[in-house]
């Protein structure tokens, strides 16, 4: 009996504990099946490929990596892309051959893969560089015409000025905004001789910095032979894939994926950093929780705790639940039209009017983004802080009534303190809704591209006003928009890998607080 | 017991001490009903001042609804419909000069259910001074020493005051709740069931309690267990479907009930 009973399925439960099993093994299998293919894609992007030297049986050569196969159209054999780059030289970074005249393929350690500012990447030879490192500070500009280094040195010292540059960027930033701009903010409120003094040098010095960093210029050979001269400061990164050992390859992986993160977009979106977009998610989520929090909460607390328990209570409560049904563009088109127009525009028209018709509130920006995702989580924050109130005991408010509370003390010294996980579930929920929204952001503020994050060191710190960027409208902008969308690719899924890991860092954030809050006095106890 | 004890002369006895008890409160023609659905009928009776008085009677027949009435705990509802009299030491409980507040730090509640707040066992007991303020870290300490110490707790919790209320146990709990209420010093201390989620042993630390707190309070307890009643109480009302129906010396009423009713209630043949 005991043997039978082992073999089949559990008696009288049938194959039910199979299927619901069944069922979460499936739906683990799928959510690990998707952060794998976002990891894989996107993560994979920053890894140096090797690039390839591919002779073609006609004599004709080209550099790239091999994206991707496919059947020939007419069948009889496979094609193959190869990403190519060189834009400027070729029309397009991207070209298909036929698997079956590929002559040869080879790996040169020499071939170098330079990412610009302008054109995309560059596949090919470094031939030259003119104007080296060596002169004294200040006297850099002379004599650097004249320097022409070749061959392996020449790479030396492009590397070094790569890094030289790096340096001088950062320089210039700190010039930027940590001198000029302060003083030049002074210098408008009162003029001032020694001020302006010190503004005339700081300038002085940026034009050398910038001049320091114009000069210089490597000459670039294509596998096939034609050179062209590449301005340094347009080089963003350079490597020689073929030569890098696997340390060197898993350096310059977390140097790709640290500039993902820590750098603003380039060239219309499709390549670049979303440093903007994660801030700005961020930013926005935050204060939509700011904003939604005392409203979702105080309503709660009216439902639950005040209201009189008769038919409108209910019907308000039922409205409440099928508010958190309303598609959320209805949500962006409500606040475009009450938030942005309205009061945005009143707020022009009576604070600023001198920069009209430029509107400064009356245009999508961030406060209105989190106001309306605020609206569009109100509900599932009053859902979750209602039943929180619901499930305190009679008895702890009467208790604390007995021994002498008014109502209000005893919902902030008791039944409050005892919902707050509640309400911090709603505030989860809230957040993972809110992160992951973008068609009514579409409508209330967010940019394509608003390299400057909303928060900086000008008075009043934090702009409200600006429009800001969005990592949900990132990943659909890059995937769909650019110039390139076969390159843009890796990065739109590398973009939605963060944000799904930005989501679930806020919520572990409040899943954290939720359970610290829970472990100071143990759960409830059921009576 | 009643065997050794002549029939009419020990209740007789008792009756008239009794009738002599100075009262502390003092409920007048209550009727109390929720709605349309009536509750209590014309209950009038005296609770005698540094006794204990046990209200008993099957379920729902109104005694917490009887005894919620003493601290007013039924205005939070608006349902409930109430007549008649109650007084407090000579005033009347909803008179305009009484502060609800005040009252129910006069006649303090101790529940069914043990419900310390989700606090530490020393902001528990504080709980009620600090809603009245105006005490200094040093009288708050003593005022929750001294609370714990009466309520027969403080030898056990005394080292871990910080820690979480919920972390006692539920007899510990429902005399941490004891304290708490006394904390803030009410003449009429209200026990609704106070042990019945208790173990025995609990249940009879609980009572001891009960018989050493009257020297200085007034007690009020409802209880479905007859024998705790008759164990801990001096005076005993038996209410049945919202109405006083006896009303005595506890003795006397187990012993030699004047009703058929209360008889068949007490010896367990319920109709």
């Amino acid at each position: 009996m005991a043997m039978s009973k082992q073999r089949g399925f559990p008696r009288g439960e049938g194959p039910w504990p199979w299927l619901t099993a069944g069922s979460v093994a499936i739906s683990l299998l799928m959510l690990g099946a998707l952060l794998l293919l976002l990891a894989v894609r996107g993560l994979g992007h920053f890894w140096p490929a090797p690039v390839t030297l591919v002779e073609l049986q006609d004599g004709s050569r080209f550099a790239g990596m091999a994206v991707k196969e496919a059947p020939l159209p007419g069948g009889g054999g496979e094609e193959r892309l190869y990403h190519t780059a060189n834009r400027d030289l070729e029309g397009s970074p991207w070209t298909w051959v036929e698997v079956a005249t590929i002559e040869a393929e080879r790996h040169p350690d020499d071939l170098v893969v330079l990412e610009r500012q302008r054109w995309g990447a560059f596949h090919g030879r470094l031939m030259a560089l003119r104007g080296g490192d060596d002169g004294v500070e200040g006297q850099r500009k002379v004599g650097r015409e004249d320097a022409l280094v070749e061959g392996e040195a020449a790479w030396q010292s492009l590397v070094a000025r790569l890094a030289e540059l790096e340096a001088l960027r950062n320089e210039l930033a700190r010039l930027r905004d940590d001198t000029i701009l302060p003083l030049a903010s002074r210098l408008a409120d009162g003029e001032n001789a020694t001020l302006a003094a010190e503004l005339a040098r700081a300038e002085a010095r940026l034009r050398e910095l910038q001049m320091t960093m114009e000069s210089g210029e490597v000459l670039l050979e294509s596998v096939d032979g034609t050179r062209l001269w590449q301005p340094i400061e347009g080089i963003v990164r350079a490597q020689r894939p073929n030569a890098m050992s696997v340390p060197d390859k898993l350096a310059a992986w977390g140097q790709g994926v640290w500039r993902f993160l820590a750098e603003g977009p380039r060239a219309a979106n499709s390549a670049g950093g979303v440093w903007p977009a994660i801030f700005g998610t961020v930013l926005m989520v935050l204060l939509m929780s700011v904003l939604v929090a005392p409203f979702g909460v105080l309503a709660a607390i009216y439902l639950n705790e005040v209201a009189h328990q008769g038919r409108m209570t209910r019907l308000v409560r039922i409205a409440v639940r099928n508010l958190a049904g309303v598609p959320s563009i209805v949500y962006g088109v409500f606040g475009l039209g009450v938030f942005v127009y309205g009061i945005g525009g009143s707020l022009d028209e009576w604070f600023f009017a001198d920069t009209l018709p430029s509107p400064t509130f009356g245009t999508g920006g961030l406060l209105w983004a989190s106001l309306t995702l605020a609206l569009l989580t109100l509900p599932v924050v009053i859902v979750a802080t209602e039943e929180g109130l619901a499930r305190i005991p009679d008895h702890q408010r009467e208790g604390a009534l007995a021994l002498g509370a008014t109502r209000l003390e005893m919902l902030t010294r008791v039944v409050l303190p005892m919902a707050t996980p509640a309400m911090l579930t709603g505030m989860i929920l809230a957040v993972a809704r809110a992160a992951g929204e973008v068609a009514p952001l579409m409508l209330v503020g967010v940019a394509k591209l608003a390299p400057q994050v909303p928060v900086d060191g000008n008075f009043p710190f934090l702009h409200l006003e600006r429009k800001f960027m969005h990592l949900g409208y990132h990943i659909y902008d890059t995937a769909f928009h650019g110039s390139d969308v076969q390159a843009a690719l890796p990065l739109a899924y590398a973009t939605a890998l963060l944000l799904v890991l930005v989501i679930l860092g806020l919520n572990l954030t409040a899943i954290f607080l939720r359970h610290h809050l829970r472990s100071r006095h143990g759960r409830l106890p059921r009576h | 017991m009643s065997d050794l004890m002549p029939p009419a002369m020990a209740p007789s006895g008792t009756i008239l001490a009794f009738k002599r008890e100075a009262s502390c409160l003092e409920i007048e023609g209550l009727c109390l009903a929720y709605g349309d659905k009536t509750a209590l009928r014309d209950v009038t009776l005296r609770v005698p001042r540094h006794r204990v008085t046990a209200f008993i009677g099957p379920s729902g027949c109104g005694k917490s609804t009887l005894l919620r009435a003493l601290n007013r705990l039924h205005d939070l509802n608006e349902d409930v419909v109430r007549q008649g009299r109650i007084r407090l030491e000579g005033s009347d409980i909803h008179g305009p000069e009484m502060d609800v507040a005040q009252l129910r730090r006069r006649v303090g509640m101790v529940f069914q259910a043990p419900n310390p707040f989700p606090m530490s066992i020393y902001d528990n007991v504080a709980f009620g001074l600090r809603l009245q303020g105006g005490l200094r870290k040093r009288q708050l300490d003593d005022a929750v020493e001294e609370a714990l110490t009466a309520a027969a707790l403080w030898e056990e919790v005394k080292d871990r005051l910080r820690a979480s209320a919920w972390t006692l146990s539920g007899g510990q709990q429902q005399r941490l709740v004891i304290a708490r209420t006394l904390a803030v010093g009410p003449e009429v201390l209200l026990l609704d069931e106070p042990a019945s989620a208790l173990d025995p042993i609990s249940t009879l630390k609980i009572e001891e309690l009960i018989r050493n707190l009257k020297a200085s309070l007034t007690l009020v307890l409802v209880t479905h267990n007859m024998q705790q009643a008759a164990r801990v109480s001096d005076y005993t009302a038996f209410l049945q479907q919202g109405e006083l129906v006896e009303y005595g010396p506890t003795d006397s009423l187990f012993t030699n009930p004047r009703l058929a009713r209360t008889e068949n209630y007490i010896t367990g043949r319920m109709a």
